[in-house]
């Protein structure tokens, strides 16, 4: 495929910086704000959890176990009668660390060497395309479960797991920019001028790879959060009695017929956040990627 | 085309062969020693446990032990579970069909969705009917499987009582019997790729309709309805289904969960046990044989596209 | 009208289910089908139809004739074994002394053979005449006929064992009341009727299918639709449910096992945990812990709360050892005595299911109370056992499926270097009664040494926290009769029928 070259870079001279046009873009698509609004919320949730939390997370209250909701208690009570509601509102920080945090490091493992494949060539390329393709091939959850037994339990060894099993789609990624970039007859002119291959990559190539993976990231957050909830509920991630939502979910299926609200709130909460994102990463698609506009 | 197939060939072998010294490694870092976990509560006596490891070969070398599997994969033999002693090979015969029939029934349910309402959105574009599907796109590829799935038993199992919660019954024993255990996780399973479809239809649809024949067709005064179903469909399925076959292989990975939640014991509850039982020879084969699929899947998706799409073959 | 055409569904499918074939509901995926080789408690389940042994045991866990009619002790270390007459394996041949020996030879040579150990008494095995069999042992051993009541004492067919060798398991050949028809991993194990069964007259289903169903609430629905007619381990919570049901009927049977807390007392990387220190630290742990409580909380206060490994069932069960109540003021003067200052942070491995998590949440709630900072990490299966043999833990809440005889409760968690003794509790006072009550042959005397040792391991030393002893839970349909209940938990298909 013979690729244009990216606009931004063929067309330097233009009235509006492309990051405003693509603010500009982004906030006509309503959902996609909205979804940034709830995103936010979250995060300020999670940030405020102990002035929002209406109760210590961990309290435990024998007198009050599997209360349903009431005024008393917003979301109900647990098996060991801890407030839902509170411990909703901690969750969040489990799960928004797990997907901000793991997409980070995944960016940082994925990124660089998706570049180094794609500047280096030749066998460098070749072997690094392949592990990134026996990754991909073999189921994500599966992966990120042998990750996890081998770290131990522990949320932050959940979050390399995620971190480490969602970092192929960047390296596929920005190995491929690297290519369609390198290939424009304007990058040969500047090799052919000396330019050593880091620096074509740290100049030319970062700046247009930049938007994609912003969409991408976006979306590869909403699957660590969902990824997170997965282990947790496997038993692998948050470790009692720290709330997360997965973990929520797992101890709620003992009780689905007697305490049905116990599996419906945290679910609702991982199902809220990510839909956010999702809307998000739309949001941004549609406004950094002119091509898919065009559809 | 034949030096293209060579090449894609050329890169499966590789792709296989790091993927099961990745798995072969992976499961070696992984706490817990085989034989102490296959002894259990008989762990006490340490003779027995070194006679276990000696014969699973677990006191040789990591590269002895990977030659030795490797080589008898290679002729055909995938060993034997460390658990059951039953053949790797029987697992997956036995329980490829079961995952298979999920993945399938998933798949056309996500057709079933995914399609029209791609279409249908294409077509008014913009118009209510667009939203309210791009709004289940949006439901679907949010919504937690496992969640959704723990949902739909509290509904149409505990409240209901229509469906059996979970568990498995073949087809060829009691055919209603079996879509009725299978129609759950299969909808739960077929959500996420129904939105997929719906979104890369939409956009195919979209594409399509833009044509300069379609155009045509329409400056000729074809009934927009034919236009619509004769000339823009016909094409806008094509990527639809190179695209399914890729979509159809992750239904097979992503049936890992869903067979949990609801104890389908199919492929991904063979693997998942297998993992926690440090059962090596089962995930070295289950993780082997769904990557094979997976890659197969990807090789016909791209022959389909280079079916119908000519100017690839050059490239 | 969907409904209705589900009900019609469901009639249907319960249709199917014909008059003598039995679908038992079990709680795990049993392993290898060998008596040899197998390990899994869920797998003794299944042996029941298909291998019978020497000797059996009954509801007050005495041991009764099977494929033995009786035996008689020689002297101290011979044991004189006599066979039952006309019994053939599923594969035609004769059940006779030379069988016997072939068995038990199996058990204790093969490679990787979970039996060695329990039966590493026998010195020399002796066929004296057709149907009787002579048993040497090494040392007198009270504990040796208990051993051939479970899979030590199953009798293999010779021929069939030969011919299969290690894939024996695939296809089993025994003298049980049922032959092995066909397994699907993880699906379901299918037995029928052996026509030749020796006490067939008892025998009245045509098939049973083993269904491994882990998922409580499952194999709960799978009963209340008639998809099964028996659901072994059920919840405490599945209880109320059940009793409301018309069709089910639940049966709780107390184990022969336990559950509770081991204590690493100095072994590897987690052997210098507060705990460890001193025997006052873990006797104010113990004392932060209400037992009752948590068996309210958790268990619906099903269980029996315990503060030792043998059962009230038990004839060994030590009298007037009751669990201590909860007493914080005494756990922390208990503190201040041992000189330490709370918080004490102890880590607990809690095995990876969600009652268990619970009962580790409940504890840890407890005892912080007592100045104890309990860090919970919940394992999968797998690296809980690694971390537990490797010393790698401060404690373990863990459990024991039991033994009929105390032995097979004690000697292997409390013995000094003992295989199972993960907590490395050693007393020399403890190893001497130990050693004593293995070939002690007086009942009266044995019951005295496993009380000393229980006052001396377990109140004085501290060395491992008892919580309870659990319930087997069996729910069955109400049209399923003569059911006799085994604190074993194993399911005896004898005399069982549908009506």
């Amino acid at each position: 495929m013979n690729a244009l070259p990216p606009e931004p870079i063929a067309v330097p001279a233009m009235r509006q910086s492309p990051a405003r046009l693509a603010l500009r873009r982004f906030l006509r698509h309503r959902l996609a704000v909205a979804g940034l609004i709830v995103v936010l919320l979250f995060v300020l949730g999670a940030a405020l959890a102990p002035l929002i939390a209406t109760a210590d997370p961990n309290a435990t209250s024998w007198s009050a176990i599997r209360r349903a909701p009431s005024a008393a208690y917003f979301f109900g009570t647990d098996e060991n009668g801890r407030d839902v509601f509170s411990r909703v509102i901690w969750g969040a920080r489990a799960s928004l660390a797990a997907g901000f945090l793991s997409v980070t490091v995944a960016l940082l493992i994925g990124v660089p060497i998706g570049l180094l494949a794609g500047l280096a060539g030749g066998w460098l390329d070749a072997l690094i395309s392949r592990i990134a393709d026996a990754m991909l091939s073999v189921p994500f959850l599966i992966l990120a479960i042998a990750l996890a037994a081998f770290l131990g339990p522990a949320l932050e060894n959940a979050m390399i797991a995620i971190a480490i099993s969602a970092s192929p789609v960047f390296v596929r990624l920005s190995r491929g920019m690297a290519l369609e970039a390198t290939a424009t007859d304007w990058v040969e002119a500047a090799r052919a001028l000396g330019n050593p291959p880091w620096r074509l990559g740290l100049l030319h190539v970062l700046p247009n790879i930049i938007p994609p993976l912003l969409v991408q990231a976006t979306l590869s957050i909403a699957e660590a959060i969902i990824a997170e909830a997965s282990l947790s509920f496997l038993g692998l991630g948050q470790q009692p009695p720290a709330p997360s939502w997965g973990s929520m979910l797992n101890s709620a299926q003992r009780f689905l017929t007697q305490a049905p609200w116990l599996a419906i709130f945290p679910g609702l909460a991982i199902f809220l956040v990510v839909l956010a994102f999702n809307l998000v990463g739309d949001g941004l698609r549609d406004a950094l990627d002119p091509r898919s506009e065009k559809r | 085309m034949l030096r293209w197939l060579a090449r894609r060939f050329a890169q499966i072998i590789p792709t296989l062969i790091v993927l099961s010294v990745m798995i072969f490694g992976l499961q070696q870092l992984m706490p817990g020693d085989p034989a102490m976990i296959l002894a259990g509560e008989e762990r006490g006596d340490p003779v027995v446990l070194a006679q276990i490891r000696a014969e699973l070969r677990l006191d040789r070398s990591l590269p002895e032990q990977y030659l030795h599997w490797i080589g008898n994969v290679l002729v055909g033999d995938f060993g034997f579970s460390w658990r059951i002693r039953e053949p790797v090979a029987n697992l997956i015969l036995q329980k490829l069909p079961v995952t298979f029939q999920l993945s399938a029934m998933a798949f056309i349910i996500a057709v079933l969705i995914g399609v029209p309402a791609g279409i249908l959105s294409a077509t008014r574009r913009d118009r209510p009917a667009d939203w309210i599907a791009n709004g289940i796109a949006l439901f679907g590829i949010s919504m937690p499987n496992f969640w959704l799935g723990i949902m739909m038993i509290l509904l149409f199992s505990v409240e209901l009582g229509w469906l059996p919660p979970s568990g498995y019954v073949p087809l060829t024993e009691d055919f209603w019997q079996s879509i009725a255990t299978t129609i759950m996780p299969a909808f739960v399973l077929g959500t996420g790729v129904a939105s997929v479809l719906m979104r890369h239809t939409r956009a195919a649809m979209l594409g399509a309709l833009a044509q300069d024949y379609v155009r045509t067709a329409r400056a000729k005064g074809v009934v927009e309805r034919v236009v619509v179903w004769k000339h823009a469909l016909r094409n806008a399925l094509i990527p639809v289904v190179t695209l399914g076959t890729i979509e159809f292989g992750r239904l097979l990975a992503g049936a890992v969960l869903t067979e949990q939640i609801f104890t389908i014991p199919g492929f991904g509850k063979l693997i998942v046990d297998a993992v926690f039982n440090r059962d090596y020879p089962v995930v070295q084969g289950v993780v082997l044989a769904t990557a094979l699929i997976f890659v197969t899947l990807s090789l016909i998706a791209d022959l389909l596209y280079m079916a119908v799409n000519p100017r690839m073959r050059q490239a | 009208m969907i409904r209705a055409f589900w009900l019609i569904l469901a009639l249907l499918a319960a249709g199917t289910a014909s008059a003598q074939n039995l679908r038992i509901g079990l709680r795990e995926d049993p392993d290898i089908l060998d008596p040899t080789l197998s390990r899994t408690y869920v797998g003794r389940i299944v042996y029941m139809s298909l291998c019978d042994k020497l000797f059996d045991i009954n509801e007050r866990l005495e041991v009764v004739p099977q494929l033995a009619t009786g035996f008689t002790w020689e002297d101290p270390r011979t044991l004189r074994i006599a066979l039952r007459d006309g019994v053939t394996f599923h594969d035609g041949e004769r059940m006779d002394a030379a069988a016997v020996v072939y068995s038990l030879n199996r058990h204790m040579t093969m490679q990787g053979s979970f039996r060695r150990s329990e039966i590493s008494e026998i010195e020399a095995l002796e066929v004296v005449d057709p149907l009787t069999v002579r048993i040497r042992l090494k040392n007198p051993s009270a504990a040796f006929i208990a051993q051939l009541t479970d899979r030590a004492g199953m009798i293999v067919s010779p021929r069939a064992a030969e011919a299969l060798g290690r894939n024996f398991g695939t296809r089993p050949v025994c003298a049980g009341p049922f032959r092995f028809v066909e397994r699907v991993a993880q699906e379901r194990i299918v037995v029928e009727r052996f026509e030749q069964y020796w006490d067939r007259a008892n025998i009245h289903f045509q098939r049973v299918t083993y269904l491994p169903i882990p998922d409580n609430n499952v194999r709960l629905a799978n009963l209340q639709s008639n998809a099964i007619e028996f659901g072994e381990r059920m919840e405490p919570d599945d209880v109320r449910t059940a009793q409301r049901s018309r069709n089910l009927r639940v049966v709780p049977v107390e184990e022969i096992g336990y559950q509770g807390i081991t204590i690493n007392l100095g072994r590897g990387p987690g052997g210098s945990n507060g705990l460890a220190r001193d025997a006052r630290i873990r006797r104010a742990f113990e004392l932060a812990i209400d037992r009752a409580a948590v068996n309210q909380v958790v268990y619906e206060g099903m269980y029996t709360p315990t503060r030792q490994p043998l059962p009230p069932a038990n004839p060994f069960h030590a009298r007037d050892f009751a669990p201590p109540g909860r007493d914080v003021a005494a756990a922390r003067a208990l503190l201040r005595e041992a000189g330490v200052t709370a918080p004490i942070t102890v880590e607990m491995i809690v095995p990876n299911n969600p009652d268990l998590r619970q009962v580790g949440e409940v504890i840890q709630a407890m005892v912080r109370e007592a100045g104890f900072e309990l860090r919970l990490r919940a394992m999968e299966y797998a690296s809980a056992l690694q971390a537990a043999s490797r010393g790698e833990y401060e404690t373990f809440l863990t459990g024991w499926s039991g033994r009929t005889d105390p032995d097979g409760n004690m000697f292997t968690f409390m013995r000094t270097g003992a295989g199972q003794n993960d907590g490395n509790y050693s007393n020399p006072e403890v190893d001497r009664r130990l050693d004593a009550a293995r070939t002690e042959m007086d009942v009266e005397r044995r019951i005295q040494l496993y009380a000393e040792i229980m006052r001396i391991a377990v109140a004085e030393d501290v060395s491992r926290v008892y919580l309870w002893h659990r319930k087997n839970i069996m729910i069955h349909s109400t049209r399923l009769t003569g059911y006799s209940p085994v604190p074993d938990g194993l399911v005896r298909l004898r005399g069982m029928r549908l009506q």
